[in-house]
């Protein structure tokens, strides 16, 4: 039980941090397409671990299900609604600011 | 057809309710025959609102697409935190769309915004115009390996 409760902790407590690492990315990075890379960095490997972690906690019972559906569900969602922002930033004309030095992008 | 989605709903319901009183049971089961009435009745049960025949392929995908989400997890952290050494260099791609079934591009798409680094911008006939990141996360996507990790998964319906 002990070693379960510490790979559980482990499991939030990394999760917390790479939140947090997601947000200062939000801040750091310079316009919003960039932006929504940091975000996904706590729609993905943040909310993995934090889930595992409570899987973990909750161990063999249906709370555990319940929350592997939130994962599962939160996969096909989560990307869903990334891009459907980002698709409605480039038809509302926000022009994302482009690597110029790099070869091979489109602007 | 329907009847596969009504067990399919009422082991759902099963799982998310834990409950197995015979009255509960009944009453479950009334509300998943509502259900696919009215689904039967709207004509929203077809191979695209419920790709269950995509089961088989889900456990090696899911492995796929774990593996691929770590790595480029770590690779955005340490443009975050490290913007010294790991730079960013914003890029606009268009790439070829293999896939010819709307299934097949919508998980090719959503898997590509689904790995931090890349995020699919727009979708048309047949390109796919992605932000990514950095210019290397662009050159990894570019080799095409994803496209190719997902087959197109036309199993049961037209390809458009």
């Amino acid at each position: 039980m002990l070693i379960i409760d510490i790979l559980s902790w482990l499991c939030l407590g990394a999760g917390g941090v790479i939140g947090v690492i997601g947000a200062i990315g939000i801040h750091r990075f310079p316009d919003f397409y960039t932006r929504q890379h940091a975000t996904g960095i706590t729609d993905t490997l943040c909310a993995m671990l934090i889930l595992s972690g409570l899987v973990l906690q909750a161990g063999l019972t249906l709370a555990a299900l319940k929350l592997a559906m939130i994962f599962l569900f939160l996969f096909i969602t989560s990307p869903t609604a990334s891009h459907v922002l980002a698709n409605a930033a480039m038809h509302g004309g926000l022009k994302p600011k482009l690597d110029v030095t790099a070869t091979g992008g489109k602007s | 057809m329907a009847f596969k989605y009504g067990v399919l709903l009422f082991l759902f319901w099963f799982l998310l309710s834990g409950h197995y009183g015979l009255l509960l049971l009944g009453l479950g089961l009334a509300s998943v025959a509502l259900t696919v009435f009215l689904m039967k009745r709207m004509n929203v049960i077809d191979h695209e609102s419920y790709p269950i025949h995509l089961s088989a392929h889900m456990p090696a995908f899911i492995v796929y697409i774990m593996r691929e989400i770590f790595s480029a997890n770590i690779d955005v952290i340490k443009r975050i935190l490290l913007p010294g050494s790991n730079p960013i260099s914003p890029q606009m791609l268009e790439l070829p769309l293999p896939q010819k079934t709307d299934l097949g591009r919508v998980i090719y798409a959503n898997s590509i915004t689904l790995t931090p680094g890349t995020v699919s911008v727009n979708l048309d006939k047949d390109t796919i115009l992605v932000h990514a990141l950095a210019k290397e996360t662009a050159d990894e996507l570019a080799t095409g390996k994803m496209a190719s990790a997902i087959p197109d998964y036309s199993v049961g319906q037209e390809g458009r």
